[in-house]
């Protein structure tokens, strides 16, 4: 039999994959060597696909032929058409799909071998996959739903939801530890998906649309567990490295994200009730004003700037503008001035996104900053633009104790020597704080929308 | 070596059609890869760029995508057909992962470009 021999190489492979994974992603340390260590996984995943497909005994080709012929399509066409905007969602729904493989997995072997088959501890592992899995195929197509804004992207509440979720988990739970003492009772198995399921949907249901950071970082990390648990399932050690890998990935990034956010898990989870402050807002909004400057009045200031530093938020990609900040930028250094963007964590709706986004206009990576590296600069610049962004700039962070963004770290665009802000309209940010810096005398409102005021400027300073 | 007794060791049980036994041993074997990966993981991942950690996410999503494998044995027509057609959707499933993620991780990681590339249009 040549099984022996296949096995011993497949074995080898999965091996060398998993070296090539961590190495992968070691690349990503910077821009410059991630893309030649990503090929690198890339060879890693063949080698272990060759190596299973060498393993495996096959009869028929066509569900395997089909299955990926269809995924890779979709795959291909969703990386080549969807934008850059829209990321977040394809990250969620890839979370999805990686669940429900692991979720179909764990079916698989739970019909093929029943619980007695399995035994309890490899019960225990499908139990937990399965669990995980189910919770994250539904959680992440929530989150999908919230950003495409397929659903209400408000924080959907009522009474005694916490009460609700809290029990339900805890069912599934219970469900979960009596299939490790009778894995045979099928209904069990099956109730405990579908209640995974459910949770799934209901966990999500009330997490706002400025949380999503958080959120889809998490699931990363439940979709990275369930992989590494189909892993002992099925006794395969380069999916539980995999798995595991990719677990800790998400797990550090939502500990990065809701630390940016200035909010705990279980606050992000279980908090959306208190999400709600709008009456004290407006309570205070009284007699304050704010001047509004326009474009040019705006141009005159850049003009005169050694020293730029641009805070991009949100609201810049939402009107588009990222193009035409890129070419300000350019015309400021064509005239000598520093220019630098300053990132906060959360500026975009996943990590890292904001990076992206302007990468994509044509910033070069050097003139990204990350909030640590820049905070101390801006008592040293001479001009902030602010581009829809709000909350990541807001003093009320620091001192004032009532508020909800209170102990955010933020960027410090108040110790600029002039700060410019284009924003659509007043209104509060996500957390329904107003803004001080928006008062600050030093500070230029130049209302409107973001790409418009850009393109006068840019035709300004043309000039 | 421990990897290759293993393996010979699971061949019988492959042959067969049944799971190899898991023992306690086998378990925290097991265990002892995911936590030490997870630990590996944390410290590789610590020193990723903040720049990248979109492409981190949709790099490791591809990479978890390896899950293909146990969904290819499901599909391999050796099982009934309830686990053939399961095993066709993971295989789908798997495949937009792997194939989706390592592409859109290309498509980004090529628009980061520095300055003397000619990033100004």
């Amino acid at each position: 039999m040549t099984t022996d021999i296949n096995i011993v190489i497949s074995e080898w492979a999965y091996l060398a994959a998993a070296v090539l994974f961590v190495l992968g992603l070691r690349s990503l340390s910077s821009p410059g060597t991630a893309r030649r260590g990503m090929f690198l996984a890339e060879i890693g995943m063949a080698l272990a696909v060759v190596g299973t497909l060498l393993y495996t005994q096959i009869l028929t080709w066509t569900y395997i032929l089909v299955g990926a012929f269809v995924g890779s399509a979709i795959g291909a066409a969703m990386a080549i058409y969807m934008p850059m905007t829209a990321m977040p969602q394809r990250i969620a729904l890839s979370h999805s799909f990686g669940a429900q493989a692991a979720v179909l997995v764990g079916c698989f072997k739970y019909i093929e071998y029943g619980g007695e088959g399995l035994g309890r501890l490899r019960m225990a592992a499908l139990g937990f996959e399965v669990l995980f899995g189910a919770l994250t195929v539904t959680g992440s197509l929530m989150a999908f739903g919230k950003l495409q804004e397929l659903i209400r992207g408000a924080p959907i509440t009522y009474k005694g939801q916490n009460i609700l979720n809290i029990a339900l988990f805890l069912t599934t739970i219970v469900l979960f530890f009596y299939l490790l003492y009778a894995p045979d009772t099928t209904w069990v198995f099956y109730t405990m998906l579908g209640l995974g399921l459910v949770v799934g949907v209901l966990l999500v249901m009330p997490i706002g649309g400025a949380d999503m950071p958080v959120v889809i970082s998490l699931l990363n990390s439940y979709a990275g567990l369930a992989a590494a648990a189909t892993g002992i399932a099925i006794d395969n050690k380069v999916l539980i490295i995999a798995g595991s890998l990719d677990g800790t990935s998400g797990f550090f990034l939502s500990i990065l994200m809701s630390r940016a956010m200035n909010r705990s898990f279980a606050n992000v989870l279980f908090g959306a009730v208190g999400s709600a402050p709008p009456a004290a807002a407006a309570g205070q909004a009284e007699a304050r004003t704010v001047i509004r400057y326009t474009p040019e009045d705006a141009k005159l200031m850049l003009e005169n700037a050694s020293s730029v530093i641009i805070i991009p938020g949100y609201g810049m990609a939402v009107a588009q503008a990222q193009h035409i900040a890129y070419e300000m930028t350019n015309l400021l250094l064509s005239r000598g001035a520093t220019v630098r963007y300053a990132i906060h964590p959360v500026a975009g709706r996943m990590p890292g996104h904001m990076n992206v986004l302007l990468a994509e206009a044509g910033v070069p990576y050097e003139q990204l900053f990350e909030m640590d590296h820049i905070n101390d600069d801006f008592q040293n610049t001479d001009v902030v633009v602010v581009i829809g962004a709000n909350d990541v700039t807001n003093p009320a962070a620091r001192h004032k104790k009532s508020s909800p963004l209170y102990g955010m770290p933020i960027l410090n665009a108040d110790q600029a020597r002039h700060i410019i802000i284009l924003k659509r309209s007043m209104g509060a940010g996500f957390a329904g704080e107003d803004n001080d810096l928006f008062y600050d005398p030093k500070t230029m409102m130049v209302l409107g929308d973001a790409k418009q005021t850009l393109t006068h400027i840019v035709q300004h300073l043309k000039k | 070596m421990n990897l290759l007794l293993l393996a010979t060791a699971d061949v019988a049980h492959h042959a067969a059609h049944t799971l190899p036994p898991m023992d306690f041993g086998r378990l925290m074997f097991y265990l002892f890869i995911l936590v030490l990966a997870g630990l590996l993981g944390f410290e590789v991942i610590g020193r990723v760029s903040p720049t990248l950690h979109t492409p981190l996410m949709s790099a490791t999503n591809a990479i978890s995508g390896i899950s293909l494998v146990g969904s290819l044995v499901a599909a391999s027509g050796q099982y009934s057909l309830t686990s053939s057609i399961l095993g066709m959707f993971a295989v789908c499933a798997a495949s937009i992962n792997v194939v989706g993620g390592f592409m859109i991780t290309d498509r980004m990681l090529k628009m980061f470009k520095k300055k003397d590339q000619g990033g100004r249009k």
